[in-house]
């Protein structure tokens, strides 16, 4: 008698307690007139506007690593949200390409998973099997290169790896070699882990192009790291836009579009790009093939890719992969295009092999070279 | 002299960082700008940051009261019933002191894994993880408000007059144990609220993650953050040590002053906890 | 009691007669049982037994021996490097602190400001702390600029608030608090009497403290500077808020490997660093153990 009440009460506490944790997790997006999960593009779905509906139906969408002041993005963010009226969960704004991934392996079958991701290329590449093939409405517009034949991962945007850096605290920079000076002790950083974010990676990439090494040989840009830790320079703190301007991070291997936004914050930021490492990246956008919200994961690929979204991010100094064809039809945004970021040297791009191989290597040897 | 020289020292070491967050929290926006409070007021303004303050304080009450559940039935159970098990029971509730959160959590990624796909993907999940950190501390602050009754003759008592095993519970252990039970919750929310580890690592943006996050972006909102759950620990540990000298006698007071001051100094270097 | 009752009393305490009882009240204590198997003994299980299997599930030493690379026995040397200085910094400054406390009045206000403080500060570690450090002596940070602005540059040499140096003053900011808790009860065991008698028999403080105090206390001292070293070690909060990249100390490899894609290449290495932390701990607080014991037998 007295047993039994016992257990049934622990029995009841038990229950209640597994009942208040579970209350936490939601439903899943709803169902919509059009199967937006296996939607190979907007007519599969029945048109545009049946996946704008779809997509209002699902009421939300979930990003992640979108930092408001990269190409941008927040711009993009609230153009979407005020043109469809989704709500926009932006998660991990600093995370790298890895983490997105990642998120979507440790997430998967939760309504918390990303629902897109925006990641570079050899990340892209190694993980295919996680995404969902989409064609977008301006698909015939961008090059066969720089998309996935069924739309796995299709490139959006991309710019040229410098060196950003405040010129009143460090010297003007010439040549990559000059950060090994003394003048700039605990004072060079990367703007991630290269081997979890893309743009550390091809920053990696710069250093070894410009010290004798090649895109097909990443070692040296490895080797020149572990001099710059050995030296004192390199400050192992992740660079983004706050660093930046609290000063902690006067030097900055990144992109080129970035360092227009730290122009903001920093009045006398510049940005060196090496005439003989004229490194080119693209990121890539794909679909969570089980996205919590299929049809708003496919709206929202389709208006990045319209002129409005590739146009927004040119006005974050990004050059948009459909750029030769907006300038061709005139829906450019001819201001944002002239205030580009110029740059001098040969454009070299990592194919996808060297992209994959570079970052085999920095994965197996950056602990050594860096700890 | 030595006295005097020593307590100087050691109050401006400590008090001149706190200082300087709330210097740091209440600068403007450029060198030359004046002293404002934006970044207290993007506290609020800053989504991420409340959703995270909410589910940390979701996830404080969860875990306390689960503490409470588990935890007291079944010491006073093991102190009435099989006084040989209490040492085994010490024993289990003090391993997770000598496990760094660091290294428990890698055990923990695949069941959370599991737990995400097959139960609920919920930041609340995490109350289970935090229940077992908070286990050693609970254990003391409850161990010791035990020792200071008489739990056998009370309960014999109890039940002796009809009393059911419910209000034996409810009515006659909880109310004497009433300094223990605040102290154990106490610190069982304060450890809530200060970890880092777990969230981190397991892909969840409780309130300290979201600290680090936003320190990313914007270090001013960040600090102001700090600063602001570093008062509320404050206030709460002042709430403890008021109450810890009110009920017991003085000389179990200072019995329980000796294990509470253990658990408290062990729960402050919860090893790898918030640290 | 009546005996009457007595007997009505252990009559209830049973409620079915024979050997049944013993199996039924087991259940009381199942709850908690099963709990701490999932949640704390099937993680080290899992710990164990991933750090011996390779990618595919095969049993390998070959986790175990990648812990003896270069880079991760330099992490681990930088690990007891940090923790053994930042113990005896607290240790040494948390014991004076604890004296001076303690030679005051025991119910005065500045006892139990300091001791409310010293909980307070013990506990403020992590994301929190590494940002109060930044806010002090960052780049931007106010003691920075107040003394550089008169003239010293404490940067000069480069900025080490990221590297062992940084780390390890930040580590002493709770070292020192948990100090003050964890040996006040040691240092309020010395009663006066014994200072008395040291001097009746014409002895001055150094005879007090060679032969009277330091012996009584010695075995507490080194147990909570024990105590202190677990606890840096253990640490990993406070160091990823403030260096977000590179594996400084071990904690930040673990973490690395979790989340990086090598650590998907070697899932065992990151479980068996794990595995290797705990062993350290462990034999740490053993030693804290058998310390504590020796001081609390005189203690009470």
């Amino acid at each position: 008698m007295r047993l039994r009440s016992l257990t049934r009460h622990l029995g009841v506490a038990l229950v209640a307690f597994v009942v208040a944790t579970a209350c936490g997790a939601s439903s899943g997006g709803g169902t919509a007139n059009c199967d937006a999960k296996s939607a190979k593009s907007a007519a599969d779905c029945g048109g545009m506007d049946a996946l704008v509906a779809a997509a209002k139906k699902e009421g939300t969408l979930n990003v992640i690593a979108l930092p408001p002041d990269w190409a941008n993005y927040g711009a993009v963010i609230d153009g979407f949200k005020a043109k469809y009226g989704l709500k926009v969960n932006s998660a991990n704004p600093n995370g790298s390409s890895q983490e997105e991934v990642d998120a979507i392996k440790q997430l998967s079958g939760t309504d918390r998973a990303p629902d897109v991701v925006d990641v570079g290329m050899k990340v892209a590449l190694a993980n295919t099997s996680l995404f969902a093939p989409y064609k977008v409405a301006g698909w015939a517009d961008i090059l066969d290169g720089q998309k996935e034949a069924t739309g796995v991962w299709v490139q959006d945007y991309g710019g040229f790896m410098g060196i950003g850096y405040d010129s009143t605290k460090v010297p003007e920079i010439k040549s990559v070699q000059d950060l090994l000076g003394s003048q700039f002790k605990s004072k060079v950083a990367l703007a991630g882990d290269p081997t979890k974010s893309n743009q550390a990676l091809n920053g990696v990439i710069l250093a070894s192009v410009a010290n004798g090494g090649s895109l097909d040989d990443v070692s040296k840009g490895v080797d020149f790291f572990h001099q710059l830790k050995l030296k004192g320079n390199y400050v192992p703190i992740i660079g983004t836009a706050a660093t930046v301007k609290a000063g902690t991070t006067p030097v900055l291997f990144e992109w080129d579009y970035l360092s227009t936004s730290h122009g903001k914050d920093v009045a006398t930021w510049k940005i060196f790009v090496p005439q003989n490492a004229t490194i080119g990246g693209y990121y890539a956008q794909a679909i969570n093939k089980d996205a919590p919200h299929p049809a708003a994961a496919r709206l929202w690929e389709e208006y990045l890719y319209s002129n409005d979204g590739q146009n927004l991010w040119l006005k974050g100094g990004a050059r948009p992969v459909r750029q030769a064809a907006m300038e061709k039809s005139g829906k450019i945004d001819a201001t944002a295009a002239a205030a580009l970021p110029k740059i001098t040297g040969t454009p070299q791009f990592p194919t996808q092999d060297q992209q994959t191989k570079a970052g085999d290597y920095v994965g197996a040897h950056w602990s050594q070279a860096t700890s | 002299m030595f006295r005097v020289v020593v307590l100087v020292v050691m109050g401006g070491f400590f008090l001149v960082p706190i200082g300087a967050m709330f210097e740091f929290s209440t600068r403007g926006n450029s060198v030359t700008a004046p002293r404002n409070l934006d970044a207290w007021q993007n506290i609020v303004k800053t989504p991420d940051l409340t959703d995270a303050i909410t589910a940390s304080l979701e996830l404080a009450a969860i875990t306390t009261v689960a503490m409470l559940v588990l935890l007291l039935p079944t010491m006073v159970w093991v102190r009435l019933r099989f006084q040989g098990l209490s040492r085994v029971v010490e024993f289990v509730c003090l391993i997770p002191l000598t496990v760094p959160a660091i290294a428990l959590v890698v055990g923990m990624v695949p069941i959370y894994r599991w737990l995400n796909i097959n139960f609920s993907s919920s930041i609340l999940t995490l109350s289970f993880a935090y229940l077992v950190l908070v286990l050693p501390y609970s254990y003391r602050a409850l161990d010791a408000g035990l020792s200071a009754i008489d739990l056998k003759t009370l309960s014999e008592a109890a039940r002796s007059l009809g009393a059911g095993w419910r209000t034996v519970m409810l009515r006659i252990v909880v109310p004497n144990m009433s300094t223990a039970i605040l102290n154990a919750s106490l610190l069982s929310v304060a450890l809530v609220l200060g970890e880092f580890t777990f969230a981190n690592l397991l892909a969840y943006e409780n309130l300290q993650v979201a600290i680090a996050y936003v320190g990313l972006v914007d270090a001013g909102t960040s600090i102001a953050v700090a600063v602001a759950s570093l008062l509320f620990a404050f206030i709460l540990l002042m709430i403890l040590s008021y109450f810890g000298r009110r009920q017991a006698p003085l000389a179990k007071a200072e019995e329980a002053d000796f294990q509470l001051g253990q658990t408290i100094g062990l729960s402050g270097g919860l090893i790898g906890r918030g640290r | 009691m009546t005996a009457a009752g007595t007997a009505a009393v252990t009559a209830a305490g049973r409620p079915i007669a024979g050997s049944r009882r013993l199996s039924l009240s087991w259940v009381g204590l199942v709850p908690f049982f099963i709990y701490v198997a999932l949640f704390l003994f099937l993680p080290t299980v899992i710990l164990l037994a991933g750090s011996l299997a390779d990618k595919d599930g095969n049993f390998t030493l070959s986790n175990l021996t990648t812990i003896a690379e270069p880079y991760l026995v330099k992490s681990f040397a930088a690990s007891m490097e940090i923790s053994a200085v930042s113990a005896l910094v607290g240790a040494v400054a948390g014991a004076l602190l604890a004296y001076a406390v303690a030679t005051g009045n025991p119910r005065g206000l500045l006892r139990r400001a300091v001791t409310s403080a010293a909980g307070v500060l013990a506990q403020f570690g992590g994301v929190t702390l590494a940002f109060a450090f930044i806010a002090t002596v960052g780049v931007t940070g106010f003691v920075y600029e107040f003394v550089r602005d008169r003239g010293v540059d404490l940067y000069a040499n480069g900025v080490w608030l990221y590297e062992l140096p940084g780390l390890t003053l930040i580590y002493t900011y709770f070292q020192i608090p948990l100090m003050v808790i964890v040996f006040l009860p040691a240092v309020d065991g010395i009663r006066p009497q014994w200072r008395e008698a040291t001097e009746s028999l014409g002895g001055g403080t150094w005879h007090y403290w060679r032969y009277v105090a330091g012996p009584l206390l010695a075995p507490s001292f080194l147990g909570c500077a024990l105590l202190l070293f677990a606890n840096a070690f253990s640490a990993y909060a406070t160091a990823a808020a403030l260096i977000t990249q590179g594996g400084l100390i071990v904690p930040l490899q673990i973490a690395n490997l979790l989340t990086s894609e090598t650590g998907r290449a070697q899932p065992g290495l990151a479980k068996a660093l794990a595995l290797a932390m705990i062993v350290v701990v462990l034999l740490v607080m053993a030693l804290y153990t058998v310390l504590q014991r020796r001081t609390s037998n005189w203690l009470r």
